[in-house]
């Protein structure tokens, strides 16, 4: 059981939690992540660490509620324990002093690439951070980025804020730009990543992604993970989860990533169904206790 | 029963496992062995011919005494009948059910010359059962602390059977589990139809009532080296079981529909994909659909017959050689027969073929036929020219065994293990190359069986013991 010091929206369905995990904080490096059940009967959800802090003896992940179990998560709140939390997992990322470093984070991928984004400012990397979303307030953790990135460009599909167009087109504008870019990190909806893979591939420059497969167990035990990179399997959770963009399968790993596309409705319907369910039942137990006092 | 004579014991038959019906059990996860009465216990009993010289003992990787248990079990002390077990054995209830009986103490059993071998894993089972029904006070011996701390790293069969005697022997045990649950593959790849997961919960928690710590969510290499374990303790066994599964290797591996038995097996067992949406994990519908079982083993047979029980209209075992070299236990192969589990033998699978979406449809098989003997000594299947056939398939389950996991000897550099990755140990005391450390197993030997594990955690705990005592021995 690991207490919640922490919990707030950081964008729409977009949570921060602080929660104590003294010997993750300590171990942990960027890129790594966590796998938490939010109960006991939970389903075990794979989350990158997005930062942690030793003296607090506390980590950080930032969840996006997309289906049952992030959104089940996403109702709990400071004070609150979740059941399991298991880590650090996988390996760190690769961080050594490129030069310009460029750190690519879509929507939640944001805070997988912070981490890692900070750790390469500290190896002495110039480091651009593009952070894209659908709109202004998809767009996460711009201020946590300044702190650690030397330039940030906020980009919306919409306009809406920034600068007006995909994170590819961002960077594609840099490097027409004549920019010298050494290495590109990019993490966020796969087909995002793969459009980032196919933009520097031209270009030569060393660039990296954070696969993202339905895991279990996340110990290199079920073969679940597994993505194709080279042509060969590889399990993301030891192997990885970060790859050389330009060898991933991105085909694959989309389509593999569909695997549970009708239990996923089954079980949003389900949770709803609980949820309100438990919505009606505490409003019912309100009503009772108030008759209770006054009665 | 009165005193009999040999002779007169040899005519009792041997008796049968009372069971679920075939057919109802084909469809739920209940387990399908329902155990013998006292009374037919106490009958099986009588056959055995209490042997001067019994061979059967020998026959037991554990060496259980089995002519004294299975005797106090014909003279109604069942109670009595467990401590025995329980003396050589820290699982007999798990063993009793999943051990390879046919070809360890049954396999000898001087009874089974002549017709079939007295039943001892049946009677095991049934002691350990009863004592587990029945006698609700168990009050440990407490050992007099040696003040020594051993830390046991996975919660499978060996760092069980280890942590039990390092506990009773008066040191201090904490045992780390990567998982959020204890019993590893008792755990999340023996189903409940065959091992009831009450049954480990029972035993780990008998363990916890002696004094064993239980850490779980605890990866030894990422959450804590070795090296950092070395430092809070005194001594260190490692038994992470193997756990790495192996592919097939041939195209169409990544379709949406193809699993490692580990995975498809943990879904079920451990996350409880069964019960869905109640417990969230999900797993691939089956109902009414056709799956393919890759392998001849216990895997494979756990995984065919619990694709039956989620649903599955067919339900098929697919083998590269014939049912003889099929290393899964006899009973096993037997029960799922009976539950309606077709046999393809002589097919290994060339590729698998999906849709446009990437989901599997079929598979292609190719007709072996058996050449000469390799060196394993069993013989070869080689292809038959031209026979090629294709069946429609919506899951695959893959179960050709595991490799080593490589979490440990990717954090552990100075551990040496082999070019498989298996750690390489004395096997007289389980010593690895490092000072202190142990380990026992799965990771050792590969994928092997239950009591050899327990038996692998025993020997390393003793040498533990030696080694806590007189650390200047090492
Ligand atoms: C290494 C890694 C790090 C991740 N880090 C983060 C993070 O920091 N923040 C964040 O919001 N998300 C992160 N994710 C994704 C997150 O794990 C999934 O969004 C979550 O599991 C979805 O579960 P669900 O039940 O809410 O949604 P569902 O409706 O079940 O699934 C929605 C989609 O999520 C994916 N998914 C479902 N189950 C799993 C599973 N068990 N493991 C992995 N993916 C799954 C599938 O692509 C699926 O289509 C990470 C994933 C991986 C593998
Ligand atoms: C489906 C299936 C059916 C089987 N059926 C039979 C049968 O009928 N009869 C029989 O005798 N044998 C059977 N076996 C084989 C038997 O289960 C194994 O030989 C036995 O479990 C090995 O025990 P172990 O303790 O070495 O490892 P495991 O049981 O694998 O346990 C190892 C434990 O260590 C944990 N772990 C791994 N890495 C770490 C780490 N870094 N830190 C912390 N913990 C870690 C794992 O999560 C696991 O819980 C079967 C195996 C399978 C997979
Ligand atoms: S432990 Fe296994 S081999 Fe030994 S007596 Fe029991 S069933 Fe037979
Ligand atoms: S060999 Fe058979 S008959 Fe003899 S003691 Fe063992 S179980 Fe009894
Ligand atoms: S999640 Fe099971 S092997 Fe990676």
């Amino acid at each position: 059981m690991n207490k919640i010091i922490e919990a707030r929206f950081i964008g729409p369905d977009v949570k921060l939690f602080r929660i104590e995990a003294p010997k993750i904080a300590e171990k942990r490096k960027a890129g790594q992540f966590v796998i938490i059940r939010v109960n006991d009967t939970g389903e075990r959800l794979p989350l990158t660490i997005a930062d942690s802090d030793t003296s607090a003896g506390t980590i950080t992940i930032i969840v996006q509620g997309i289906g049952a179990s992030t959104k089940m998560l996403n109702t709990l709140n400071a004070g609150d324990y979740i059941h399991d939390v298991v880590g650090p997992l996988g390996k760190a990322s690769h961080i050594e002093n490129f030069g310009t470093a460029v750190s690519i984070g879509g929507g939640v991928g944001t805070a997988i690439a912070f981490p890692t984004a900070k750790a390469l400012k500290e190896a002495g990397n110039h480091v651009i951070s593009i952070i894209g979303g659908r709109s202004k307030e998809f767009v996460i953790l711009e201020e946590e980025m300044k702190q650690v990135a030397d330039e940030v460009y906020p980009t919306t599909d919409d306009g809406s804020y920034g600068y007006h167009g995909f994170v590819t087109q961002k960077l594609e504008e840099l490097l027409k730009s004549g920019r010298k870019i050494d290495f590109v990190l990019a993490i966020g909806p796969i087909p995002m990543m793969a459009a980032v893979a196919k933009t520097t591939q031209p270009y030569n420059i060393q660039t990296v992604v954070s696969l993202n497969p339905v895991m279990v167990d996340g110990t290199g035990m079920c073969g679940g993970c597994r993505a194709y990179v080279d042509n060969k399997p590889v399990f993301v959770c030891v192997d990885g989860p970060e790859f050389d963009a330009h060898k991933v399968d991105f085909k694959i790993l989309m389509q593999r990533n569909k695997m549970y596309l009708p239990q996923e409705k089954e079980s949003i319907e389900h949770f709803n169904h609980v949820c309100n369910y438990d919505k009606m039942y505490d409003a019912e137990a309100k009503k009772t206790n108030h008759e209770v006092t006054h009665g | 029963m009165a005193d009999l004579t040999t002779k007169e014991r040899y005519k009792i038959e041997r008796h049968s496992m009372p069971e679920q019906d075939a057919l109802a059990r084909s469809r739920n996860f209940e387990e399908v062995n329902l155990g013998y009465t006292f009374e037919i216990a106490m009958e099986e009993a009588e056959r055995c011919i209490r042997c001067k010289n019994p061979v059967c003992v020998a026959g037991c990787p554990v060496a259980v005494k089995i002519p004294d248990f299975i005797k106090m079990i014909a003279e109604g002390k069942f109670e009595e009948a467990a401590s025995i077990l329980k003396e050589d054995n820290a699982l007999p209830a798990v063993c009793g059910r999943v051990c390879p009986q046919e070809e360890q103490c049954e396999a000898v059993c001087v009874v089974g010359k002549k017709g079939r071998p007295v039943a001892i894993g049946y009677l095991e089972r049934f002691a350990a059962d009863w004592e587990r029904n029945n006698v609700k006070i168990i009050e440990p011996k407490i050992p007099a602390k040696t003040g020594k701390k051993v830390a046991v790293v996975g919660g499978g069969p060996a760092g069980l059977s280890c942590a039990g005697d390092l506990i009773q022997l008066g040191h201090e045990v904490t045992v780390f589990e990567a998982l959020h649950e204890i019993g590893g593959v008792l755990i999340y790849g023996i189903p409940e139809f065959r091992l009831p997961k009450e049954i480990v919960k029972a035993e780990v928690e008998s363990l916890s009532k002696l004094g064993v710590n239980f850490v779980t969510n605890y990866v030894i290499g990422l959450t804590e080296t070795i090296e950092e374990l070395k430092a809070r303790f005194d001594a260190i066994f490692i038994g992470v079981g193997a756990g790495l599964p192996y592919f097939l290797n041939i195209p169409g591996e990544q379709l949406n529909g193809v699993y490692s038995a580990n995975e498809f097996l943990t879904r079920v067992n451990l996350m409880k994909a069964y019960d869905f949406p109640n417990n969230p994990t999900p797993m691939l519908d089956v109902v009414g659909k056709t799956v393919a079982v890759f392998g001849g083993g216990n895997t494979a047979m756990d995984a065919v017959r619990t694709s039956l029980r989620l649903g599955a209209e067919r339900a098929i075992i697919c083998y590269r050689r014939t049912e003889q070299e099929m290393p899964a236990r006899v009973e096993e192969i037997h029960h799922a027969k009976e539950e309606g589990v077709e046999f393809k033998l002589l097919v290994a699978p060339l590729e698998f073929i999906g849709d446009e979406d990437g989901w599997l449809r079929k598979v292609k098989l190719q007709q072996m036929e058996l050449g000469e003997p390799d060196s394993s000594g069993r013989r070869r299947p080689v292809p038959i020219d031209g026979a090629i056939e294709t069946i429609d398939i919506t899951a695959a389950i893959i179960a050709i065994g595991n490799g080593s996991n490589p979490i440990i000897s990717q954090t552990t550099p100075e551990l040496i293990v082999n070019k498989w990755g298996n750690i390489i140990v004395n096997e007289g005391n389980m010593k690895t190359n490092m000072m202190g450390v142990f380990a026992g197993g799965d990771i050792v030997t590969g994928g092997a069986t239950v009591i050899l594990a327990m038996g692998a955690g025993r020997t390393a705990a003793k040498a533990i013991d030696d080694f806590l005592k007189n650390p200047e021995s090492w």
